[in-house]
């Protein structure tokens, strides 16, 4: 049977990786490449790449990384798909079918539309035509608020769309997406948990694969995360801070009866 | 010198790179005179049928690549929907044309629905089991049962059960490898299943034909 997926998500910001809190606060890390060499040797399902720069001055060049010349996300990409036989999603500031087609062509197997595809939603279908429904990922970004009401955002979690989850995820299937990847701005970086009412919302309206991502702090909350019905469960922060975190996760995720690869 | 079929489906740089990492040497080309002088011929393939077919034929690749496989008998590996022109025909956003040199079709996969009542989601995305069949060529000195990367929403439904040489459940049984005397193909993506896909493009260059 179809195994259920871990997923690392790498964030990667003016080509340094960061961790992030709440889509706000991000905190260097240091060199992607190294972090991805490190995944590539534990044999991780897939990895996500999301480049969340607000701005196009990239920084690789700085001493401290000991890496030169990596000028933009798409050379990271080609040295990333030379040494990783494992399929690769890159996400960020992806526009036109053109940049679509140029992160495919550099290695990645799938790309993620968020702000774009909110922006202009043809460009769902035009890529799907183009690649295959395989290759496009919608990513959606949800807030919850207070009073429990979710709500999707786009531009990095900056501006408020007045979309409903439940219902964006429909349409962005109906479109033409192959999967789904949820994320939670509120509890990004928190630790605490995925927001599980909304995955089970979001994968009852679809019949496309559903990653979750936002919030975990623990392994359990992978094992939470597939019990509510995601096909995939993602992470950033719990995979740069732990060691052997994917092997170990996988681990209790076993002894939980998640079918997992191991 | 093995040729991988540059046609402008997809991923051929993730394909050209796990040649490299097991040190084969290869032409990326999409040139039919390449095509005549290769050993092997590899044909990578994402997207949807109907687009890779009409690609193919824009370069007026069917032709050749039926001469140098099918009557010369050159080993030949597709791979996912490089996998999947090898039917007859294709019912991927209407009725296409395949190369035609395994009698089959390919349909949407239809899942049964799990024990909760929801079907499986489609497309079939992750890592799945494969067990082999027929005394699969690709799948040789793997473990029992190797885990491998599909990204797809169609499936080969091959004529003959005896080509089909390895299999995959996902709320039914699907075509994972179909092998057919020198004519491989598989649904996953060898390229992007790490040891056991490197494993099966090794177990591809070592075929040789029985004299």
């Amino acid at each position: 049977m179809l195994k259920k997926r871990l997923i690392p998500c790498v964030l990667l910001q003016n080509g340094l990786l960061v961790r992030s809190e709440s889509f706000s606060i991000h905190q260097v890390l240091g060199n992607p490449i190294h972090e991805v060499e490190r995944f590539n040797h534990w044999a991780v399902d897939e990895l996500i790449y999301l480049d969340i720069s607000r701005d196009e001055s990239y920084d690789l060049r700085r001493d401290d990384q000991k890496v030169k010349h990596l000028g933009d996300p798409l050379e990271i990409l080609d040295r990333v798909s030379r040494t990783c036989f494992m399929p690769l999603t890159f996400g960020g500031r992806i526009r036109t079918v053109d940049d679509i087609r140029a992160r495919l062509a550099r290695g990645a197997d799938k790309v993620t539309l968020n702000t774009a595809a909110l922006e202009t939603p043809d460009l769902i279908g035009e890529g799907a035509h183009a690649f295959g429904s395989q290759a496009i990922v919608v990513s959606i970004d949800v807030k919850r608020s207070e009073d429990g009401r979710c709500e999707v955002f786009g531009r990095g979690g900056a501006k408020a769309t007045g979309l409903d989850p439940v219902q964006w995820a429909h349409e962005a299937e109906r479109l033409g997406a192959g999967e789904i990847f949820l994320n939670s701005i509120d509890r990004d970086g928190t630790a605490r948990g995925y927001d599980l009412d909304l995955i089970r919302a979001v994968v009852a309206a679809t019949r496309i694969p559903v990653i979750a991502c936002g919030g975990v702090g623990t392994y359990e909350d992978f094992v939470a995360g597939i019990k509510a019905g995601a096909s995939a469960v993602s992470a950033a922060n719990i995979f740069h801070f732990k060691e052997l975190s994917d092997r170990q996760a996988k681990k209790v995720m076993r002894a939980a009866g998640v079918n997992v690869r191991v | 010198m093995i040729v991988l079929v540059d046609y402008g489906s997809g991923n051929i740089r993730s394909v050209a790179n796990a040649f490299e990492a097991i040190g084969a040497a290869f032409l990326i080309s999409a040139r039919p005179d390449d095509l005549r002088a290769a050993d092997r011929i590899v044909l990578p393939g994402v997207g949807a049928f109907g687009e890779a077919m009409r690609r193919l034929e824009a370069l007026g690749l069917p032709a050749v690549l039926t001469e140098e496989v099918v009557q010369k008998k050159k080993p030949f590996l597709g791979l996912c929907v490089g996998m999947q022109l090898l039917a007859e025909r294709g019912h991927e956003h209407g009725e296409h044309r395949g190369l035609g040199w395994i009698r089959g079709e390919v349909h949407r996969i239809e899942p049964a629905t799990d024990g909760d009542g929801k079907a499986f989601p489609v497309p079939h995305v992750g890592w799945n089991s494969v067990k082999a069949q027929n005394g699969s060529v690709l799948l040789r000195s793997m473990p029992a049962e190797p885990t491998f990367y599909f990204v797809h929403s169609y499936a080969f439904r091959a004529a003959d059960p005896g080509v089909v040489a390895g299999t995959f459940d996902y709320g039914g049984e699907f075509s994972a490898v179909v092998e057919q005397g020198h004519i491989f193909g598989t649904q996953f993506h060898p390229e992007k299943s790490q040891k056991a896909g490197l494993q099966l493009l090794k177990n591809f260059l070592a075929y040789e034909a029985p004299c």
